[in-house]
């Protein structure tokens, strides 16, 4: 399937089904000024009820590929493979938790919680606010059920955003460097907590970071990405048990290694590109 | 309370002044009437039935024209947003019609509908619409595109998208236009009254005019005053809530 010879490519793959199948994804922009290739041949299988996160540095291409994953922006060669079936555009089975903070300001946080839940068929009325109460317990903000958005801290809101995308029960959460924003106290709160949900809820989860701690600390398997264009250079099995704590010595060592290679894998594309 | 107490006593403070000012002899009772001779009108026309009467035509006309103005303005500006070939085209056109005076459709309104409620109604409807078309046609252009990705992930599409998450984020933009629309709407349509007289209802500014005919000052300081109130309680009931409902929900605004 891949030329490349990198880690994931190159890897024999388990035959269980996969939930998800990114299949040899590109992604070229072009704009009046360049044109710029942001992915270049990303393949990726993912089991269902895995947690699965994509390091690299910023401009390599995790939102674009995100995007792409959620159906927003149609890849230029490759497809993405949902249980089986192509994406050919957006849906609620892939929900995502963006980078910059997405709640509706002219809702009140209920009202952002059920928006997707008003667009989820097969629910009654009644039922829908059930499910909405309910996530809003499970990230604890339930007391805020009526608050406005400019009334919640930035962790309150991606709390907010997380129980959004959790209540219509996709296959696949998406998360966009959502922890990126906060302080280190909040964020390792809300590590702890997304540990937990995942653990309840055994959602299939991609997020992608820039924080090599980040991803060694969430995912059962963290990709290295490298920029310009956007490629997986490197897979990391990450075999600590949960919850993991983000500064546990295990850790620690794990981000050793990872930050190396990614410094590794940055190292001469750099001096190349000079 | 304490609010309310000082703008009475501003308000006492102004009628006082003016009651001191015609005491003084200076100028004459017919150029300037006392507060005393204007309520006295005002007293009787009220309850001659007149100026409710005045008042009714006039409020019949600017809300229809502005309802109708704002049910036309909504979907086209939003139409507008959607494309550049729109923008050059229905935004050039809007922004053009909005920067001619609303007065300036009267002539015309008379030579296409005669003296009848109809170039009335046009009038208001014309000072009404661009003004909304412009607004919300630059609120759905300056939504954060993240708004709407979020909601095409959650499977809001087309009819759905446009009512439930262009038309509510580009809200701060579309109530200072739906404002700015009743306030040439309120405008053009005194003009009108005043210009032309319509024998199927007296409005205010037929009323005023008539008080220019019979030199009768008290008459026009009085729905001088009346029209001025109109104004202030429109803006109260019609966009004081949605400005709350912005101020709140937004965060926006002082304290
Ligand atoms: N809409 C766009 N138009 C042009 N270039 C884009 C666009 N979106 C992303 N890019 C380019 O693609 C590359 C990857 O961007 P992105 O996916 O946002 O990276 P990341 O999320 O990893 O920071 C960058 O070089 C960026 O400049
Ligand atoms: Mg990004």
């Amino acid at each position: 399937m891949s030329a490349t010879g990198f880690g994931p490519q190159s890897a024999p793959q388990s035959t269980s089904p996969a939930k998800l199948v990114v299949d040899g994804v590109s992604k070229w922009f072009r704009t009046p000024r360049a044109d710029v290739q942001a992915l270049d041949n990303i393949n990726l299988r993912v089991e269902d009820g895995e947690f699965i996160c994509l390091v690299g540095p910023s401009g390599c291409g995790k939102t674009t590929l995100l995007d792409i994953i959620a159906g927003l922006t149609p890849a230029d060669q490759g497809r993405v493979l949902d249980d089986d079936k192509p994406v050919d555009g957006p849906g609620r089975h892939r929900l995502v938790m963006f980078q910059e903070p997405a709640l509706f300001p002219w809702l009140d946080v209920f009202g952002n919680v059920m928006f997707g839940l008003k667009r989820t068929p097969g629910l009654t009325d009644k039922q829908r606010r059930e499910i909405a109460d309910q996530h809003l317990q499970l990230v604890g903000l339930e007391k805020f059920k009526h608050a406005f958005v400019h009334e919640l801290s930035g962790g309150m809101k991606q709390r907010i955003a997380l129980a959004r995308a959790l209540a219509p029960d996709p296959h696949v959460l998406l998360m966009d460097e959502p922890f990126a924003a906060l302080d280190a106290i909040t964020r390792e709160q809300l590590y702890g907590d997304l540990q937990e949900i995942w653990r309840s809820r055994k959602k299939t989860i991609i997020l992608v970071t820039h924080d090599v701690r980040e991803a060694a600390c969430l995912g059962d398997r963290v990709f290295l990405l490298s920029p310009s264009p956007g490629r997986i250079r490197e897979e990391f099995k990450i075999p600590l048990a949960r919850p993991r704590d983000i500064n546990s010595p295990e850790l620690a060592a794990i981000v050793q290694r990872m930050t190396l290679a990614l410094r590794n894998h940055l190292g001469p594309r750099k001096e190349a590109a000079e | 309370m304490k609010r309310t107490l000082v703008g009475v006593a501003f308000f006492a403070a102004l009628l006082l002044i003016w009651q001191a000012a015609t005491a003084s002899g200076r100028w004459s009772p017919v150029l300037l009437p006392s507060p005393w001779l204007v309520a006295e009108y005002l007293w009787d026309a009220l309850r001659d039935g007149s100026l409710l009467e005045a008042t009714a035509v006039t409020m019949k006309r600017l809300l229809v024209g502005y309802f109708i103005g704002v049910a036309i303005g909504l979907p086209l500006g939003l139409i507008t947003s959607t494309s550049r070939y729109f923008e050059d085209t229905i935004g050039a056109l809007a922004l053009g019609l909005q920067t001619l005076p609303s007065v300036c459709w009267v002539p015309l309104a008379l030579l296409w509908f005669g003296q009848t409620e109809m170039a009335m109604l046009f009038v208001v409807v014309m000072g009404t619409v661009w003004s909304v078309v412009i607004a919300t046609s630059a609120g759905a252009r300056n939504i954060p595109p993240i708004y709407a990705r979020a909601a095409r992930t959650m499977g809001s599409e087309g009819f759905d998208k446009w009512t439930r998450v262009i038309l509510p984020a580009a809200l701060p933009y579309v109530v200072s236009g739906m404002k700015q629309g009743w306030a040439f709407a309120w405008r053009s349509l005194m003009a009108a009254e005043i210009f032309v007289t319509i024998l199927t209802g007296f409005g205010l500014g037929q009323v005023l005019q008539y008080g220019r005919e019979l030199s009768s000052m008290d008459q026009v300081i009085g729905v001088m005053l009346v029209i001025v109130l109109i104004g202030l309680i429109a803006d109260k009931v019609l966009f004081s809530p949605w400005e709350r409902f912005l101020h709140r929900r937004w965060g926006t605004g002082f304290k």
